[in-house]
């Protein structure tokens, strides 16, 4: 039994242990050793990776223009889309941190999931169906449609990286350390495994294989989620009265869980916070390309409906989920580490931190058999949401960085999709290695920083070129990179990063989470200097804007779907 | 796709209707998702104690109708501006598509 340093490595949670209140950051997956190999799970994995190479493969032979590997060939349902969307949010991390927070401290698991869920509509009401009017692989595409190609191009190229290293690193370091927890492999063969498996739906599958992976695990884990909230139900006849009333009986905080605690502080960090979840969500290149898959405006706006009802219903589950485990396991003993006295603390001391609650509770209403699909569904995910990623790191490097940047527009298209599966491998390994390196650091606060500039970079950018006549290549150069360096230093310097993570004594900005701040520098960035560009180039921008405006509003002359 | 089709569109007195009436209703939308957000996150930071406050004789408290209000007018607000874009605003879009073609 190898002993390790607490390590919150998973990305939701580690938003919550980033910029909310890291004293909170309770649920922690305590690397506290392997566990014995765990049959069921092992054995209902390998049925899903099973079934997802065979949709590799079937994808692979469909897969033949460019517009089949970056955007499925935009032959998506808005339903198929709805699901494919919900499943890259609901990540593992999502589902066993919210439920998690739920067990530690109860209403303020709620909030936390009210936070993710509101950045949806704001993207259909302003985003999904101009994205998908405008673009045709990446929301480069849309941010540089009457810009300057190489320097916008190379911005949003940077932008999207960036938010896919730090997600990437985070996704990575959770997974191995919840495949090691829960089916006894080790950590750098789990790494190694997760790696592997995202590579070869990438490189093989394209978008068609991401998509399908995705939508399967979305239905595996709504449906998981489904049985185990039903479960707990029933256990209290369908009384929500009885479910919460034995949670406050049972739960050391008592009444408290019922209350906001101290998730949310001062208004300045409440504002900051909601804004970069809201507006985060709004700038994550994996979750724009989506829109590209689907046929037309209609599509793209039924998918965001579809992807809002399903994430929603789904916090909810976890929700129920959460105040289920106060119930049924704070308890039992089974699920603690028990002092030879017998006394056990009721939250700290859950077998492999609070982040494992919705694992138990698999096992308390489902028995091990249901322990086996929650824990092959938890790896599903992650590997369903890093496959994701990879699509996105290796379109921005071959779409919008070779294609454009480099070879000016002038280049085979079946070369350009050889090099973006290239690309997924080299990602895929670099991702690989560094999982291994940060095994054992903190990178609880990455996944912050990834919403941070993608609120802070990408959105402002994709925003003002759409939405502002007076936009130009400079002004959205400046505010644009401002925006990215000002979000990475504000974070660094946080008491989050700077005290907690790199141990120095002071930080040197106040706040965990810089959206406020860094938000406002990159618009303002990008209106200053736009007002400030006078150039001829900058006029026959502006000038560029009413056809752009045109296409954007009504979808005349966009890429539509590709026939099969 | 010449450039004087969409100058033919943009002068269409329909089309500029069109765009006049869907921002109007989009952004009448995310103003009412951004106060009833804001609100609540408001209420946690200045008012948590009331948000603790039990609904009747129940241990319930206010906190969690109003949190699932939340969720549910996320999806609401999003299926009333699908409904109505996918009818009357793609009809009207399909009808100025058609002229100018």
């Amino acid at each position: 039994m190898r002993t390790r340093c607490i390590l919150p490595a998973l990305g939701a949670l580690t938003l919550l242990a980033a910029i909310v209140s890291p004293a909170d950051a309770a649920g922690a997956i305590e690397g506290g050793g392997r566990q014995a190999l765990n049959m069921p799970a092992i054995v209902m994995f390998f049925a899903f990776v099973a079934a997802t190479l065979g949709i590799t493969y079937w994808a692979a032979r469909r897969t033949r223009s460019a517009a089949d590997f970056y955007a499925a060939g935009g032959g998506i349902t808005g339903m198929q889309n709805g699901l494919a969307i919900a499943g890259d949010y609901m990540s593992a991390a999502s589902f066993l941190g919210i439920s998690g927070l739920v067990f530690a401290s109860g209403f303020d698991g709620l909030i936390y999931s009210v936070g993710w869920l509101v950045g949806w509509p704001i993207i259909l009401f302003l985003i999904a169906e101009r994205l998908r009017n405008l673009g045709k692989y990446t929301f480069a595409d849309v941010a540089s449609f009457r810009l300057e190609q190489t320097p916008i191009r190379s911005l949003s190229a940077v932008g999207t990286l960036t938010v896919v290293a730090f997600y990437l690193i985070a996704q990575m370091v959770g997974a191995g350390k919840l495949i090691e927890l829960l089916f006894g492999l080790p950590y750098l063969y789990a790494v190694i495994l997760v790696g592997a498996l995202m590579i070869i739906y990438v490189a093989f599958g394209g978008m068609v294989a991401t998509t399908w992976v995705q939508i399967i695990k979305a239905c595996l884990l709504l449906g998981g989620a489904t049985f185990m909230a039903l479960m707990v139900l029933v256990h209290f006849g369908f009384s929500p009265e009885a479910m919460f009333r034995a949670a406050v009986d049972i739960h050391p905080k008592q009444i408290s869980i019922m209350a906001p605690g101290n998730l949310v502080t001062d208004p300045v960090s409440a504002v900051s916070l909601g804004l970069a979840l809201m507006f985060g969500t709004a700038g994550l290149p994996h979750i724009l390309m989506r829109f590209f898959t689907v046929a037309d405006a209609k599509a793209a706006r039924k998918s965001v409906f579809y992807a809002t009802g399903f994430i929603g219903y789904f916090y909810i589950l976890t929700f129920i989920i959460g105040f289920g485990a106060i119930t049924l396991l704070m308890n039992d003993p089974e699920y603690f580490k028990v002092a030879a006295s017998g006394a056990y603390n009721k939250i700290t001391d859950l077998l492999g931190g609070t982040n494992m609650a919705a694992i138990h509770l698999a096992k308390a209403v489902g028995g091990s058999l249901f322990l086996g699909f929650i824990s092959a569904v938890a790896f599903a995910t992650i590997l369903a949401v890093v496959a994701g990623l990879t699509l996105a790191g290796a379109s921005a490097v071959s779409h919008d960085l070779y294609a454009s940047v480099i070879a000016k527009g002038r280049v085979a298209e079946d070369r350009e999709v050889r090099l973006s599966k290239l690309s997924a491998l080299v990602i895929g390994v670099v991702a690989i290695m560094l999982g291994y390196i940060f095994e054992n650091q903190n990178v609880a606060f990455m996944v912050g920083l990834a919403f941070a500039v993608a609120a802070s970079c990408n959105f402002p950018v994709l925003l003002m070129s759409v939405f502002w006549k007076g936009t130009t290549s400079r002004g959205v150069l400046i505010g644009g990179f401002l925006g990215l360096v000002s979000a990475v230093t504000m974070v660094v310097l946080s008491p989050a990063v700077w005290v907690k993570t790199f141990g120095f004594k002071a930080a040197y900005f106040p706040y965990d989470n810089p959206a406020l701040f860094s938000m406002t520098i990159a618009f303002a960035g990008i209106w200053l200097f736009s007002k400030l560009d006078v150039s001829e180039r900058a006029r026959k921008e502006q000038a560029a804007y009413e056809p752009q405006y045109v296409r954007s509003e009504t979808g005349i002359g966009a890429a539509g779907a590709m026939a099969h | 796709m010449t450039p004087d089709i969409f100058d033919k569109v943009k002068r269409d007195r329909r089309f500029q209707e069109l765009v006049a009436t869907r921002a109007r209703f989009a952004w009448m939308l995310s103003g009412a998702m951004l106060v009833i957000y804001f609100g609540f996150i408001f209420i946690i930071a200045f008012a948590p104690k009331s948000l603790g406050t039990p609904i009747g004789a129940s241990v319930i408290t206010a906190g969690i109708p109003l949190g699932l209000f939340v969720i549910v007018s996320a999806f609401v607000l999003t299926g009333i501006y699908v409904r109505r874009a996918n009818s009357e605003f793609d009809a009207i879009t399909r009808e100025i598509i058609e002229e100018v073609k």
